[in-house]
């Protein structure tokens, strides 16, 4: 399984939905995913991958990973795999 | 001041799992304590508990749930759902917002560390579940009853080890005998039966390896158990004004410090919290027919319990009954107060007064009518149950028939 559809299927899990129904231009938000099922999906991607997500629960904006959509949460997983796996 | 009365009751326990199979369970002097079912047992040196069996949360709670809730926070909302629902009280509006939530445990989410202490330390994992503090702290189980069922007001956790769950329902007493609140669910939780915690039991020296014989002279030690038992206090015109049954009346509450000895229990600190709960209750010594002991089949606590009831009580000790539920269900430390009242219940209404299973050899120093191996009938109308934690905290609730 790649990068997108492994991240796919976490955040469909926690979303409660078919990965199907999981669309790239999401925002967690759209997916209903609130700020508790953030932190579990970060940490399921960070078990995932074995990586360190630099995700900081008290100010998620200021946090060097991007999770304004589902597209760029899998560009920072894909990033942080070829840096942390390099 | 305002009369307390209880219109809910629910438990999860090794005996059942719910209050008429406990309570049947209670009358038939069935024993649920056996071998223990989890990992690593074969480096335990203590086997047997009192163990909640056959209980499959995942048919109970959703995925996101069960990440939330520790075994002790499940057992606790289980028994709520039972108290609640029986009640049959919805909390809106200004009942919300005055009614409360004081829940007792001792150890809190303690399988919620075991699990992850084991992660970082043995299996050298550096990373945990996001929700492990969420799910250890003591409070979890009362702000999920809190947030499951509306109800916004006074809600906090008390721990006094093994007098937790008597001294949060006095806390609920008060409240609703003040008039802070029309109603409060109250009891207490506990689930102590993980490899950590049997393992620092273990190092007091103090459980039995072989069942727990409360006031037998062939006693050997304590048994853990675990489980919840929660209830719904609420103001007795509050209750008659809506036409809720009446399960019994809480009387009265006190509750004392030996201020002596960090293990050891003493004579006179439990002597002082009977008779303040007496006191408060107002009710003469002789009204007292039935005691639900703490009777935990140690040396100690049989012998300083018995010599403490018979000071208080003088030749009435002689006629009441008392006898202690731990030798069924086990010591549920911070719940058990609260499962144990059960028993005080059956006595007042159901006039059934639980045995003292285990029983095998009269002690001398235990020379009281422990109503030993078999149920008996017998119509009580005040009940006392009693509570001594460790650490010299004392707790006694009285009880009357509805």
């Amino acid at each position: 399984m790649n990068v997108k559809d492994k991240v796919v299927e976490i955040i469909a899990e926690q979303a409660v939905l078919e990965p199907s129904d999981v669309k790239m231009d999401h925002t967690l938000e759209d997916l209903g995913i609130d700020s508790l099922g953030l932190v579990e999906s970060i940490f399921a991607i960070e078990e995932a991958f074995d990586i360190s997500v630099p995700f900081n629960a008290n100010d998620p904006s200021e946090s060097d990973f991007d999770i304004s959509s589902v597209a760029k949460i899998v560009e920072g997983v894909e990033r942080l795999v070829a840096e942390q796996h390099a | 001041m305002k009369r307390v009365v209880i219109t809910g009751a629910g438990t999860i326990n090794a005996l059942g799992q719910n209050v008429p199979d406990t309570l049947e369970a209670m009358r038939e002097g069935r024993c649920g304590i056996g071998p223990l079912e989890m990992r690593d047992t074969d480096r335990l040196a203590i086997r047997i508990g009192g163990q909640v069996k056959g209980f499959d949360p995942e048919e109970v709670f959703n995925r996101q749930q069960i990440a939330l809730y520790d075994r002790y926070t499940q057992f606790t909302l289980i028994a709520a759902e039972e108290a609640i629902r029986q009640s049959g009280l919805t909390f809106e509006g200004e009942l919300a917002n005055r009614s409360g939530v004081v829940l007792g445990t001792s150890g809190g989410g303690l399988t919620t560390q075991d699990e992850n202490y084991r992660a970082v330390y043995e299996e050298g994992k550096n990373r945990v579940h996001p929700f492990v503090v969420p799910k250890l702290m003591n409070n979890a189980a009362c702000s999920h009853v809190s947030m499951q069922y509306n109800i916004k007001g006074p809600s906090f956790t008390v721990a006094s080890a093994c007098a937790s769950s008597n001294h949060a329902m006095g806390q609920a007493f008060w409240f609703v005998r003040s008039g802070m609140a029309p109603v409060m669910v109250t009891g207490g939780s506990e689930s102590m039966l993980c490899f950590g915690g049997i393992k620092a039991w273990e190092g007091l020296r103090v459980m039995s390896k072989d069942g727990c014989r409360p006031f037998s002279a062939t006693r050997n030690g304590m048994v853990q158990g675990e489980g919840a038992g929660i209830f719904v206090f609420e103001e007795y015109e509050h209750a008659k004004a809506r036409g809720a049954e009446i399960i019994a009346e809480v009387a009265g509450f006190a509750m004392s410090s030996d201020a002596a000895d960090i293990v050891m229990p003493s004579k006179q600190g439990a002597a002082r919290a009977i008779s303040g709960a007496l006191a408060d209750a107002g009710l003469d010594r002789e009204r007292i027919g039935y005691i639900n002991a703490h009777g935990t089949g140690t040396a100690a606590n049989d012998k300083t319990e018995c010599a403490a009831v018979a000071d208080v009580f003088g030749t009435h000790a002689d006629e009441l009954m008392i006898s202690s539920t731990k030798s069924m269900h086990g010591h549920c430390i911070g719940g058990t107060g609260a499962v144990e009242l059960l028993s005080c219940i059956m006595a007042l209404r159901d006039g059934v007064i639980a045995p003292t299973i285990g029983y095998e050899e009269p002690d001398p120093e235990c020379a009281l009518d422990c109503v030993p191996n078999e149920a008996r009938e017998a119509k009580v109308g005040a009940a006392l149950s009693n509570a001594f934690a460790f650490g010299g905290l004392n707790a006694v609730l009285v009880l009357k028939a509805a």
